[in-house]
């Protein structure tokens, strides 16, 4: 009884054990599938070109999953692909050389821009104020109602 | 009908130099009779329409006749193309679709022209602007893209028919969008120029170009929305944007127009932003430019674009012109741009009109960044690379969910200053609304933190929930006052407030459009995707979707429009019949199919798509094996999809809406007498 429950047990973890590789073997292809473009001259992700007759997403997504089995990783693969079908095969520009401009320059032109924004807001906030604080508009909660108010029934 | 065409075309053309010279002749009234002048110019520039509508006419007869001695039509129809396909072929070729653009411009000028009394001396000076345009491009469709050039050597008995994946419904209707969007921009871009140029006083330019900005801006929406729904359901990938060059070209002048129709409210109410305002409209005309020169130069590479042609370095000259005459009047008339209010708070809403500018401009320049870069990389490393989806993914979802963040906070700052008790009392409950659907999804098993792409859903639903608490409470609120006020229930409080001022509310209505766009989109997250060959009886499971293979088949379709016994039909197709089961109850019958198109020997795919609130299920006719000469079926589960469609209508409703002028201050409900001893202040009269 307690050797039938054993061989169960190891089973199911054989099973568990296989599932889980074939889980991973699939996540990962999907995964560096669509970090590879289709050669053919579709302008599709790998995975995603579904072009009659394509001379090239079949050999590419067996070689892909042959790159998987054979235990590569993931930047092996990849730089298998480059090796094969040069940089354009790879769907984002590398993080490395000139390649790193790519990523870089939204993030610092989103970065200028606020700067910017905050600088212009400060110097048009800081002009030199006529009236004292106190009286200054939104300084007092009873005028803020009124505003608020005013602008629901009026303005956009 | 070739010769009257080229006539037309080159009547257009001498209309339009006589209209841009004879108008500027009579704006700088170096002529005695200088009002006259005006008036002759104006009247060429309406003849410039009659012109090009003949060509564009003559254009489509000669089509609808076969006659496939003009080059333009032999390229892009055949006998058996379907009769209202062949109408669709105007816009299919590099040739036609200049011709239908110079159309499209000669349209617009006609009601700019014809509505000239708003006000005068603005309209004559937009008029010169238009006239300018279409010189441009009627001198490139005389000189370097002529649709009647006329085939050399013998006659073909057929043409090589229309590309097959233009042979689709959506096709009839997603082009002429598109181009009623980008051409429109000129209208606005005339008025911006004509206004800086004479030093138009005030901002009444500003009034009459609302309307047609937003016009403009929603065909251009329309357009963008038809081609992703087209994409979805023609190209068979299971999505609807890749990120094609041509793609992004016209999201381009989409952005920019956006940011352009929120801070120009700024100007409308508080004379500022002037000179932003006036860049904004510039760069989105340029945009448009500069987006119809990548499609057709063959800069990028994408597979929308047209035949690779000469016709980018016209493109460039234009583009290169149009910057230089707007540098040169911004210069010459900075002083008149001056703002006539500062900005008084950091937490107002002039400020949030600043930040969403700035992310609609941060926007706007990582997808022409991410598109352009491949062509500045391989100038600077000789190296040519990719810049895919992966790239814009990573880059624009952020910025896009920080815009959904403001469309909830925007709305909710008053003009010139906010407290921060009132923010706070305003924005709790939304904030809180928010946080409890994010605590939600992870109580019902989203993991945010497994994955990136959850991550970003998880953040865009729970934005979602916050931006449409906001709207409600908005709602809410202004119908309880005028409910108050009228006594009247609160539905028709609320339908009465949205006419009292429609700009406001059919603006909400268009937030919360773009909120169920981004829930459709946020659904991307989560797709499923299989792939199996599928004989007679074999399944597949995918999701709580089971499929089985009933049949397939193969057929031959010789088109509506052909003549009894053609030779060959218009395509050729095989597809499969599978029935769809969930929880063991059959629920839908599905047709994949695939064509082959004889004449222009290509294949396009049918996707058979069973689309409910919940999720898509996308079925693709893959191909055939061919050992077993079975199909393969490639089916994908698409959450949430439904609601990119469901929200684009909102969008198209809210605009529309925005567009009704506002109710006139006599047809408003009369207020409830107030009882006796309370005072109530009557409520202020709106308008837009």
């Amino acid at each position: 009884m307690l050797r039938k429950r054993m061989l169960s047990l190891a089973a199911v973890a054989l099973l568990a054990f296989l599932t889980l590789g074939a889980g991973d073997s699939t996540a990962r292809f999907d995964k560096l599938g669509h970090k590879l473009m289709c050669r053919c001259g579709c302008n599709q992700v790998l995975l995603e070109c579904n072009h009659v007759g394509c001379t090239y997403s079949d050999t590419m997504r067996n070689e892909l999953q042959a790159g998987i089995e054979r235990g590569d990783s993931d930047d092996l693969i990849l730089q298998a692909f480059v090796q094969k079908y040069g940089t354009v095969v790879l769907a984002a520009p590398t993080t490395t050389g000139f390649n790193r401009v790519a990523w870089i320059m939204p993030y610092l032109a989103l970065l200028g821009g606020l700067a910017l924004v905050i600088l212009v807001v400060r110097k048009w906030a800081l002009r030199p104020a006529a009236i004292p604080a106190a009286a200054q508009p939104g300084a007092s909660p009873d005028l803020d109602l009124y505003r608020e108010l005013a602008r629901k029934e009026t303005e956009l | 009908m070739p010769a009257l065409g080229t006539f037309a075309l080159l009547l257009g053309l001498a209309l339009a130099v006589y209209s841009l010279v004879a108008g500027t002749l009579a704006l700088l009234r170096v002529h005695e009779h200088a009002d006259r002048l005006g008036e002759t110019a104006r009247r060429a520039g309406i003849g410039v329409f009659l012109a090009v509508s003949v060509a564009m006419l003559a254009l489509i007869t000669a089509t609808y006749q076969n006659d496939f001695s003009v080059a333009y039509i032999f390229h892009h129809s055949n006998r058996a193309l379907p009769l209202i396909y062949k109408f669709s072929a105007l816009w299919s070729g590099q040739e036609g679709s200049l011709l239908f653009w110079a159309f499209l411009l000669s349209a617009y000028g006609f009601v700019l022209r014809a509505r000239h009394k708003v006000d005068v001396r603005l309209v004559a000076h937009a008029s010169v602007i238009l006239a300018a345009v279409q010189v441009f491009f009627l001198l490139l469709l005389n000189l370097a893209a002529n649709p009647f050039a006329m085939m050399v050597g013998n006659l073909p008995a057929d043409g090589n028919g229309l590309n097959p994946l233009l042979q689709y419904p959506e096709m009839v209707i997603h082009p002429p969008m598109l181009y009623l969007g980008y051409v429109g921009f000129t209208v606005p871009f005339a008025f911006a120029l004509g206004a800086l140029i004479m030093r138009y006083p005030g901002e009444k330019w500003i009034h009459i170009t609302r309307r047609w900005t937003m016009v403009t801006w929603l065909f251009l929406s329309c357009g963008i929305i038809l081609g992703m729904h087209w994409a979805y359901s023609v190209l068979g990938w299971g999505g609807y944007w890749g990120w094609d060059p041509v793609e992004s070209a016209s999201f381009f002048p989409w952005l920019t127009g956006t940011a352009f129709l929120h801070s120009v409210m700024m100007q409308e109410k508080r004379g500022m932003m002037k000179v932003w305002n006036v860049w904004l409209i510039f760069c989105t005309f340029l945009l448009c430019i500069f987006g119809t020169l990548l499609t057709r130069s063959g800069i990028v590479s994408s597979v929308h674009a047209f035949a690779q042609s000469s016709i980018g370095s016209w493109f460039f000259a234009f583009l290169g012109l149009v910057i230089a005459v707007c540098l040169f009047f911004f210069f010459k008339n900075y002083d008149h741009l001056k703002s006539e209010n500062k900005l008084e708070s950091l937490v107002s809403r002039e400020s949030s009109f600043l930040f969403n500018n700035l992310l609609f401009l941060a926007a706007c320049f990582t997808v022409l960044w991410g598109t352009l870069f491949p062509v500045l990389s391989e100038w600077v490393t000789d190296h040519k690379i990719t810049v895919g989806p992966p790239f814009f993914n990573r880059v624009m979802i952020p910025v896009a969910l920080l815009l959904l963040l403001l469309t909830g906070v925007g709305p909710l700052l008053a003009w010139r200053s906010t407290s921060l008790e009132s923010l706070k009392r305003n924005f709790t409950w939304p904030a809180l609304g928010g946080l409890a659907v994010a605590l939600l999804l992870v109580l019902f098993g989203m993991r945010p933190w497994h994955e990136l792409s959850v991550f970003y859903a998880w953040t865009a639903i729970a934005l979602g929930m916050m931006v449409t608490l906001t709207i409600l409470s908005e709602f809410w609120r202004g119908a309880r006052v005028i409910a108050s006020h009228t006594g009247s229930g609160l539905a028709a409080a609320v339908v009465q407030l949205t006419r009292r001022n429609t700009r406001r509310y059919g603006g909400y209505l268009v937030h919360f459009g773009i909120v169920l766009i981004f829930l459709g989109i946020a659904g991307a997250a989560f797709n499923q995707e299989k792939e199996q060959e599928m004989g007679f009886g074999d399944r597949m499971t995918l999701g709580p979707y089971t499929l089985v293979c009933r049949s397939y088949t193969q057929s031959e379709n010789y088109g509506s429009g052909s003549p009894q016994g053609a030779d060959q039909p218009n395509y050729s197709s095989e597809s499969a019949i599978v029935d769809v089961y969930r929880g063991g109850r059959p629920i839908a019958t599905m047709y994949p199919e695939r064509r082959f198109y004889t004449a222009s020997e290509q294949t396009a795919t049918m996707v058979a798509n069973h689309s409910t609130l919940a999720e898509d299920l996308y079925l693709v006719y893959a191909g055939r094996n061919q050992d077993t000469e079975r199909p393969i079926i490639r089916a994908h589960l698409n959450p949430l999809v439904a609601w990119i469609w469901i929200g684009f209508f909102v969008v198209l409703f809210g605009t529309l809406v925005a567009l009704v002028p506002p109710l006139p201050a006599s047809k408003l409900a009369p207020a409830r007498a107030p009882a006796s001893g309370q005072r109530r202040a009557a409520p202020v009269e709106v308008g837009d």
